[in-house]
């Protein structure tokens, strides 16, 4: 079974069950956030729900922890600038 | 933090200092605070005198090297703002702002409607509230590294004090620790909530206690919340010695995001097993206070243990019976925004110069003399 989302408006297909993060990586996407001060790149660091590196926005919700939430069909995904919720977003 | 404060200001006046901890820096007392500089919860006597005093130190600090060391710890002079709900708890407020500014707080009353001009997410309908501008804010674990490098000390991570060394003539001359002997003229005890176990090395009894407190910490937001804020019911918290949970809000943003969320007080020991009673009353709190925090998500909490003392007032100076051995401890809840005061204290007790605020009031002697502490 596989589900269809969006990253950053580029369909894209993971497999149901499949965590947001998982689902990047396999699509060899491996930064999703740029930080509030440097604007660097972040993406998975523990992948298992403690360090909050991985966030990003899903639908529209910003700081949602790519590591442990499970990709759903036709989520949009989009990566998180800053807090994710700066005018721009 | 008061370890380091007590290093700094002993390496300035020309003192070799040697800092000895258990654990690592600010992996204690310090680590598991908000680093609130408070005056507006403090009621006229000793420990508003040594928060004012401290005040200054602060601001003086956070000046070196053209605002570097303030920048360094996220120093933030930005004030706080105490709500009340009730037109009865507004009155309360206005009497106790009175006394305070006898003593040299500043505290301007606001009306209701005009809170949204410091805090524009405040909840509405709120009865009034009182600003005060000389309240600040650090980041207790910068704070405590920063303060320490400045100082210059000797630093001994990962050894744990084991016992106190006495001459012949019953005066300190050094501690054991677990890895090895230090020899020192004085000793200093600023050992947190560990305080009374360092004095009961020497048989003096210092009753410093746990008093447990949990912060929530949200998801990183915009600058929403520009000041400290929180609940008239705070300042009763703090002063109560009931052993049950109270809690009260106390919001605040922080410069890298996340806002804080405290406080909650109980003295239940050492136990860090999280309390979802006290948990859900602080978040249920702090959307009482900021609305908008209903939608915002917790991303996870800590936990730390004031060190209390029964009458409410640190122990700052001389053991009651070994020569050489200083306290500096029980500093419950306002450790960080007493501690440079402290630190000057304890350095001008040791040179034997005038401490700049009387000592007397903070004497730890007060303990080994019966009847004598009042609760």
């Amino acid at each position: 079974m596989s589900v269809e989302f969006t990253f950053d408006g580029r369909p894209l297909t993971a497999q149901a069950g499949q965590t947001v993060g998982a689902a990047l990586l396999a699509e060899g996407i491996r930064s999703w956030r740029t930080t509030r001060f440097g604007g660097r790149p972040r993406g998975l660091f523990c992948g298992i729900g403690v360090c909050f590196d991985c966030l990003v926005t899903v639908n529209g919700e910003p700081n949602v922890r790519a590591c442990l939430a499970v990709v759903a069909d036709g989520d949009a995904v989009r990566t998180q600038v800053g807090d994710g919720r700066d005018s721009g977003e | 933090m008061i370890g380091a404060a007590c290093a700094y200001y002993a390496a300035r006046a020309g003192l070799s200092v040697t800092v000895v901890d258990s654990g690592p820096v600010a992996g204690g007392t310090s680590g598991g605070g908000e680093g609130n500089l408070l005056v507006s919860d403090k009621e006229p006597g000793p420990e508003l005198e040594l928060a004012l005093r401290s005040q200054e130190l602060w601001r003086t600090l956070a000046a070196e090297d053209d605002g570097a060391l303030g920048a360094a710890f996220e120093y933030e002079a930005k004030g706080g703002l105490v709500v009340a709900f009730t037109a009865a708890d507004f009155e309360a407020l206005e009497g106790f702002a009175a006394t305070q500014s006898a003593s040299g707080v500043v505290a301007e009353q606001v009306a209701g409607e005009r809170l949204t001009e410091f805090e524009p997410f405040i909840a509405p309908g709120l009865a009034g509230g009182f600003w005060y501008p000389q309240d600040a804010q650090v980041m207790p674990a910068l704070a405590t590294a920063r303060l320490l490098r400045a100082s210059g000390a000797r630093l001994l991570l990962g050894r744990a004090v084991t016992g106190l060394l006495l001459s012949g003539t019953g005066a300190v001359r050094g501690v054991r620790t677990s890895s090895g002997e230090i020899s020192a003229r004085y000793v200093v005890n600023a050992a947190g909530f560990g305080a009374s176990a360092v004095a009961a090395f020497v048989g003096s009894a210092l009753p410093v206690q746990p008093r447990r407190g949990f912060v929530l910490v949200t998801e990183p937001l915009p600058a929403m919340v520009r000041h400290k804020v929180y609940s008239a019911a705070y300042v009763a918290d703090v002063s109560s010695s009931d052993a049950a949970l109270q809690s009260s809000a106390v919001v605040e943003g922080t410069p890298s995001g996340p806002v804080l969320i405290g406080a909650s007080r109980e003295r239940v020991g050492l136990d860090r097993t999280p309390s979802y009673d006290a948990l859900g009353r602080l978040a249920a709190q702090a959307a009482e206070l900021f609305p908008f925090l209903a939608d915002v998500k917790v991303q996870r909490y800590y936990a730390g243990f004031r060190p209390y003392l029964p009458d409410h007032l640190p122990a700052i100076g001389p053991d009651a019976s070994v020569s050489g051995l200083f306290h500096a401890c029980g500093h419950e809840g306002a450790g960080i925004g007493l501690a440079p005061a402290t630190g000057e204290m304890i350095v001008a007790l040791l040179t034997g110069e005038d401490p700049i605020v009387s000592p007397e009031p903070f004497r730890p002697s007060r303990f080994a003399e019966p009847g004598e502490v009042a609760e």
